[in-house]
């Protein structure tokens, strides 16, 4: 049965204010939302500093260590410490994105951000602002241990750094953003996803060794991943002290096309999230 | 004749009395998941200014209905028309002039009320949001709670939190999910009352998913009962009352339940 609805006489509408496209207002009170939720709870503002930590620590000895060897291998050694910290940069960049996002699914509180005036650019927005926040507070102090403990100034690499980071933080936060469209439609199911899809990345970005290792076609893939045209720029950067523009513009120009593509999966995930009324799981 | 179509004459009598555009217009809403139908082909509107019951078992699909209207599922088919505007079309004008209100979403737990309220109050462009907060804090008895963290309150706190939450915009549209669910009765009438409050002080239409049969007495003027998925029955409760012989909405509720009564309310 149905309860028919008659619908003559319109309703006078109030006066409707202006709603823009795109808010800065609701950005930054989503980041403020995450800040909140950063600063009451000590643990996880020592999570972001731990792991850089301990990886800067292990990476910056086994440097020192094969320093003293002398030959070749010296000299691929003396890259593992920029390496395992702009490692870290694409990883905690990833993950400051993705874990802010299911801080959401944790407390249920997707549903309140989904019927509320929040849009989706602007949630993604809130959430690449947070990525930066989380990673400037994991990676500024180790950047500063690293000069302190084995003399490795990352902020020395100057504008390469810059090039660097960009590249870096826009692949980080595309996979981010796929990561979180997987989360929406899937629910927690797909958590471990968040966790672990960069360490694909590990092995065929080449962070610590050159691309010419890798067998043909595998350089094939490794070359379609923008990272990898970091880690040969960071090379060339610190052993040669060469800073290759052509390879940060090409990875500029792949991580473009990979960062659309991730917001349009990302705005398919929640349609299709809406289409099989996944958001009223509440993420589980 | 069916109950349903008898059910849709009283309804479409009702509507027709109406002395503006519905608040709320549902036409042929329908929701198909791979499992089954959830809601099939329902319709019904709201006068603005009223508060209507939405009731039915588990799975009758009220919270479908209520999602739909919120744009938070896609319909199948069907559409919604909220404050004469479409929804999901116009969904960001809208959600701003409506809120909902479930015990079973919750707020961030380790920011406090004030930083949640904030948040949400950011969210939703309210002006003066301070104002609005220590408005809300005083009408909702929450003052003594805005600094403490949303995970460490009672059931009973929570859902004056989440009405708080929900008022935040005074929306002219509000959707309620079983707001005095797992409330004691003092609380949950306490509730009831600041419901009918900003109700009568904003002119808000109300649609009240509960399975609470004396709340639903108290606070509806009409009441729509669903069944698997489908309006079985809609009327003011004096009306149904009548119509089914009974003397409380629990019993009527029951009928519609177990199909006994509902023929014969029918005929």
């Amino acid at each position: 049965m149905s309860v028919p609805v008659q619908t003559q006489s319109r309703r006078v509408e109030p006066a409707i204010r202006f709603h823009p496209a795109f808010s800065w207002a609701r950005v930054f009170a989503m980041v403020q939302r995450y800040w909140y939720l950063l600063r009451s709870s000590w643990p996880r503002v020592l999570d972001l500093i731990y792991w850089p930590t301990v990886q800067m620590c292990m990476w910056g000895f086994l440097q020192m260590y094969v320093g003293q060897q002398g030959g070749v291998v010296a000299r691929a050694g003396q890259t593992f410490l920029g390496a395992v910290m702009l490692w870290d940069m694409l990883f905690r960049g990833q993950l400051g994105f993705s874990i802010s996002f299911l801080e959401e699914m944790y407390s249920r509180n997707l549903s309140n951000l989904l019927i509320s005036p929040l849009r989706p650019m602007e949630f993604v927005t809130s959430l690449m602002i947070m990525s930066v926040i989380r990673l400037a507070v994991g990676m500024v102090p180790v950047s500063i241990l690293a000069i302190l403990f084995f003399g490795f100034n990352l902020w020395a690499l100057g504008f390469g750094l810059v090039a660097f980071f960009v590249n870096l933080m826009l692949t980080g936060w595309a996979v981010g953003i796929f990561v979180s469209g997987l989360l929406l439609r899937n629910g927690l199911g797909a958590e471990n996803m968040a966790w672990s899809i960069m360490f694909l990345l590990l092995p065929l970005t080449c962070v610590y060794y050159p691309v010419s290792v890798l067998p043909g076609w595998l350089q094939t893939i490794a070359w379609s991943l923008p990272p990898t045209y970091v880690f040969e720029g960071m090379r060339a950067l610190l052993l040669d002290h060469v800073f290759r523009a052509d390879l940060m513009l090409q990875a500029l120009a792949i991580n473009m096309v990979l960062f659309m593509l991730a917001i349009l999966a990302f705005l398919e995930f929640l349609k299709s999230s809406r289409r099989h009324g996944s958001l009223l799981a509440g993420g589980e | 004749m069916t109950a349903g179509g008898l059910c849709s004459r009283v309804a479409l009598a009702t509507c027709r009395r109406m002395s503006a555009a519905p608040a709320l217009a549902v036409r042929d809403l329908t929701k198909i998941y791979k499992t089954g139908t959830a809601v099939a082909g329902i319709s019904f509107a709201l006068e603005p200014g009223t508060v209507t019951g939405l009731l039915g078992g588990n799975g009758a699909g009220k919270t479908t209905t209520i999602a739909m209207i919120m744009g938070l599922v896609a319909p199948t088919s069907g559409t919604v028309e909220v404050l004469g505007r479409q929804m999901p079309r116009d969904r960001y004008h809208l959600l701003h002039r409506m809120n909902f209100e479930s015990p079973y979403v919750e707020m961030p737990h380790r920011l406090s009320i004030r930083q949640n309220l904030k948040i949400f109050g950011k969210l939703y462009g309210v002006r003066d949001i301070a104002a609005r907060i220590a408005q809300l804090a005083e009408e909702l008895d929450l003052a003594d709670l805005l600094d403490r963290a949303a995970g460490k309150l009672s059931a009973g706190q929570k859902t004056r939190v989440s009405l708080a939450k929900a008022l935040i915009n005074s929306p002219e549209l509000l959707l309620l999910d079983e707001p005095t669910a797992s409330l004691d009765p003092d609380t949950a009438d306490w509730v009831r009352g600041r419901l009918e409050r900003f109700r009568d002080e904003r002119r808000a239409t109300i649609l009240l998913a509960s399975h609470n049969m004396a709340e639903v007495e108290r606070m509806c003027e009409h009441v729509i009962m669903m069944k698997k998925g489908v309006i079985v029955d809609y009327d003011t409760p004096a009306r149904l009352l009548t119509r089914y012989g009974r003397t409380n909405l629990e019993e009527v509720f029951l009928d519609v339940a177990r199909n006994t009564g509902v023929r014969e309310a029918a005929q």
